[in-house]
């Protein structure tokens, strides 16, 4: 496991580390983080138990336990990974491990969202392109990957891959308003607003 | 002219302004929180040093942890002790409704909040639960969130949000005998897919959807996400407001004239522009039953387990990783596979009228030898009505286990699990691999009638061929 030495802040325009490759569509949050290990009224022990299931079950080595993956950083998943339960336990468990940013074919949706939320970018490539960097991945084990968040793209060395981000989550995470509660709660006036128009609260409080 | 869904119209009331980053700032009117996805969003609340912003908005509940035998406290379970302990601390502390074992309104969130009328047509509604697209039955714009947003809800009241894109699924026909609303979705994800609506809201309408009771709109509406829809909703009606009528915290008197008045304006224009839609026959449903390891992999009980050449190319891989996982054969059936466990429950099936037709077919009949069968009420609202009308005593005398309210082994985070590679009948939402508490646990989700079926039976059986 790599060790968490600070965990994202501000600004984020790239992130720079090893990549580790997870294959397999549908990966849901069951599997990145099961259920009992959801008992805890913190964060702070998930970054270990990670895909414990998935770890204890695999016939030959996991990902997560290879060697030649410690300290990497940068995720890449296949297709709809993270679908299944709202837990941001699942983002967390993986940011604790020492995750810092996503690269798939594509994210379940409220996976995505926790993951913006506490500042893990999770970038989309298409297949020829993720299997190109996957190559890359797999021939140069110790290489640094950039995920330039700010230009769109994967660099490695002289190679480059293109990459989509929603342009919201580019702005938020750039910006370093992915934290986004003191932006909320700075439009109080216009939340005063929208409330007075809305019939539930006003012309049949319960 | 309008030519709005309900989605544009709930979204537009709801709207607080655009952020800097092009999302949405929306106002949730109802935030129904638990135990487990709230500890963390109240501590990060006080280190940032902020209050609730509307604690009236804000509903809690116990359900994912506690024990379905034992309720007395302290739990033997410490961890799960611990976490109600912290959710009544966090209740009490920001002055928050916390409907607590023994209140006679704890239950499954969404359980609970539809049956005291909490949900209501027209509202947002969020809660840390993927499972929040349930209280879309009533024509609400409801979703599940993470920890972190649970926190900008306690902060603000609000999120930032991405709108979405809506795609109509129309249900022409009527169900046939023996397939019910648990079919209906499981062969809407079957034929869509658990990726399809990643970006979509659902509208379920049509016939088939207008015929349907609220219950089983919940259920249709629970399972949108495990389509990848994070939200799906039903256009109100006469049903809808014959549901809400007297239900504690729905409008009465006057208001609720105005409320009804305000509620019907809300349905999808009849020409309503969708980004999508998809057309249905509810005719040619058959019971559908999961074999695989998502909600995705099912089939109709008379059919095989499909070959994996008989699937998309994307869809193979898991498919092979399910028929090993599963430890069955493509090609063939799922009737006479034996089963271990049989679990009635859960948000998408644990309501009342989901009890009585399971009751229905265990009615002086017995649990199969070998079979632990037990049901669990998803309130104690349900739990006692339940008994007032004598369910309770047809499980029991058929060999069920009658327990208390809760999540339960629909995601075993109480003692409720899978032992080994146990096979589970199970009426609840998802057959992920490990999901009810064995790394090596085997679930098939069907319709409460269709475990009821199993349980008698001993094997998965169609339930039509009992019923008849």
């Amino acid at each position: 496991m790599t060790q968490a030495s600070f965990f994202p802040f501000g600004p984020i325009k790239s992130v720079i580390g090893k990549c580790i490759y997870l294959p397999g569509n549908d990966i849901d949050t069951d599997r990145i983080i099961p259920a009992r290990f959801l008992k805890c009224v913190n964060f702070e022990a998930l970054g270990n138990q990670v895909f414990m299931d998935d770890r204890k079950e695999i016939d030959n080595l996991h990902p997560f336990d290879n060697d030649n993956n410690k300290n990497a950083s940068i995720l890449i998943v296949d297709k709809n990974f993270g679908c299944g339960s709202s837990r941001e336990h699942a983002p967390q468990a993986l940011m604790r491990w020492g995750i810092r940013a996503i690269i798939g074919q594509s994210f379940a949706e409220i996976f995505y969202g926790n993951c913006l939320s506490i500042g893990i970018p999770c970038v989309t490539m298409s297949e020829p392109n993720i299997k190109s960097l996957i190559y890359k991945v797999n021939t140069f084990k110790q290489l640094l990957f950039n995920i330039d968040i700010q230009s769109k793209k994967i660099i490695a060395e002289e190679d480059s891959w293109p990459l989509k981000i929603e342009k919201e989550s580019r702005k938020m995470l750039t910006s370093g308003a992915w934290d986004a509660t003191s932006i909320l709660i700075n439009g109080k006036e216009k939340i005063n607003i929208t409330m007075k128009k809305i019939p539930y609260l006003n012309s049949f409080i319960i | 002219m309008s030519c709005k869904t309900l989605y544009d119209k709930v979204w537009d009331l709801h709207r607080v302004r655009e952020l800097p980053s092009g999302s949405t700032q929306l106002f949730i009117g109802l935030h129904l929180i638990h135990e487990v996805t709230s500890p963390q969003a109240f501590s990060s609340l006080e280190e940032k040093g902020l209050n609730l912003f509307c604690p009236e908005r804000t509903i809690a509940t116990v359900d994912h942890i506690v024990p379905t035998t034992n309720q007395i406290r302290p739990f033997s379970d410490h961890l799960a002790e611990e976490m109600l302990k912290k959710l009544e601390e966090n209740c009490s502390k920001h002055s928050i409704k916390l409907f607590n074992l023994g209140s006679g309104n704890q239950g499954i969130v969404h359980v609970i909040a539809p049956e005291i009328g909490l949900t209501q047509p027209g509202m947002t509604i969020a809660c840390g639960d993927s499972h929040t697209s349930t209280h879309g039955a009533f024509g609400s714009i409801a979703f599940g969130i993470g920890t972190s947003q649970v926190r900008d809800v306690f902060a603000s009241q609000t999120l930032a949000m991405k709108k979405l894109k809506v795609r109509r699924l129309s249900f022409l026909g009527k169900l046939k005998k023996g397939v019910f609303a648990k079919d209906l979705i499981l062969h809407v994800i079957q034929k869509l897919g658990v990726k399809a609506g990643v970006g979509y809201a659902y509208e379920f309408s049509g016939p088939a959807i207008e015929n349907l009771s609220m219950e089983e709109r919940m259920t249709i509406c629970n399972m949108s996400i495990e389509g990848g829809a994070r939200c799906g909703y039903i256009n109100p009606d006469k049903k809808t407001f014959d549901y809400l009528e007297g239900k504690d915290y729905s409008p009465k008197g006057k208001n609720w004239d105005a409320a009804v008045q305000w509620w019907k304006s809300l349905s999808s224009d009849e020409d309503a522009i969708y980004d999508d839609e998809v057309v249905f026959d509810a005719a040619q449903i058959a019971p559908t039953i999961t074999w695989g390891i998502t909600p995705g992999q099912a089939i109709a009980i008379d059919s095989l387990i499909p070959k994996p050449e008989a699937l998309e190319k994307s869809d193979q891989q898991t498919a092979l990783e399910a028929y090993k996982y599963m430890n069955l054969k493509p090609g063939t059936s799922l009737e006479g596979l034996k089963i271990d466990v049989c679990f009635i429950g859960s948000c998408t099936n644990g309501r009342l009228s989901d009890l009585k037709k399971a009751a229905e077919i265990v009615k002086e009949r017995k649990v199969a030898k070998g079979v632990k069968a037990f049901v669990v009420p998803g309130s104690e609202k349900v739990a006692k009505e339940a008994e007032k009308e004598g369910l309770h005593q047809i499980f029991i005398k058929a060999g069920f286990e009658w327990r208390k309210p809760g999540c339960s082994m629909c995601l075993a985070m109480n003692p409720d699990k899978l032992e080994k590679d146990q096979i589970s009948a199970s009426s609840s939402n998802r057959n992920f691999k490990g999901r009810q508490g064995s790394s090596k646990g085997r679930t098939l989700l069907m319709s409460p009638a269709m475990v009821a079926a199993a349980a008698v039976n001993g094997s998965i059986v169609d339930v039509r061929k009992i019923i008849n």
